[in-house]
């Protein structure tokens, strides 16, 4: 935000450089990334090990805490995680200022109506509706 | 600040040529695009039909077991393995270490080469060849 050229060292230093935030974005987007390593293994290697995959078997497994629990939380982190990372790639190559908020907003948006749709979807075969 | 330098420029774009570590950044980049457009549809259609029948299942599952349908989830489980492998290699850049230009390019080549191996070896499994 028009920062740049007049932010003192200690400024740039404190993270008010021109991505206008600290370092908690780094690190969020290293944390999500270390869950996702142990949650996109552990869906990878669920999958490797169920009989088949008709649809009774999964839901057998969804519908069991040690299946539901870990797939939310999968869910969550990687629509999490890859919104964040789309919103990166945007702010790199979008440089008109509305047009990146817009984006930011219509990436949010379908982030969280893919989740709502996913989570809602694995409460419905959890609780067995 | 913009006073003149002797400093050496960055290399022209006349004289660029791709190594292993810039294939490797962008891939990062494209696989974790794809991952997050295709790969997450993927994965809420696949809950919601799930949740909504078998005649909603069985849709999805003559999508995803056709030949374009096999070859987006072969597609999706390399750009998991590379963007995976890279994104551990991301993890060790940044403690600091790896940057040495021999070992830094070791690890690009061998992102590629764990993930075609990894993807391999999950298709294997999953096709009974194992």
């Amino acid at each position: 935000m028009g920062r740049g050229k007049s932010a003192s060292p200690l400024a740039k230093v404190r993270g008010l450089g021109s991505a206008g935030e600290g370092g908690e974005h780094w690190l969020y987007e290293r944390f999500t990334s270390v869950a996702l390593v142990l949650l996109a293994g552990w869906f990878l290697a669920s999958l490797v090990m169920l009989p088949d995959f008709s649809q009774p078997t999964l839901v057998e497994w969804l519908a069991s805490p040690m299946g539901a629990v870990p797939m939310a939380l999968f869910v969550i982190t990687s629509f999490a995680h890859g919104l964040d990372g789309l919103k990166v790639v945007v702010d790199d190559y979008v440089h008109e200022e509305g047009s990146r908020i817009g984006w930011h907003f219509v990436l949010t948006i379908l982030a969280i109506a893919g989740a709502s749709f996913a989570l809602f979807s694995l409460a419905t075969i959890a609780f067995g509706a | 600040m913009n006073a003149p330098s002797s400093r050496p420029l960055s290399p022209h774009l006349s004289i660029y040529r791709w190594q292993p570590h810039m294939l490797v950044s962008i891939l990062h980049r494209i696989t974790g695009a794809g991952l997050t457009t295709v790969g997450l549809a993927v994965l809420a259609w696949w809950l919601v039909a799930l949740a909504s029948g078998a005649e909603a299942y069985a849709a999805f599952e003559g999508a995803m077991g056709s030949l374009p349908g096999q070859l987006v989830l072969v597609g999706l489980s390399w750009a998991f393995f590379q963007h995976l492998f890279s994104g551990l290699r991301h993890l060790v850049l940044d403690m600091g270490a790896g940057y040495e230009l021999k070992v830094n390019r070791f690890w690009a080549v061998m992102t590629i080469a764990a993930s075609v191996f990894a993807t391999a070896l999950l298709w294997a499994v999953l096709k009974g060849v194992i």
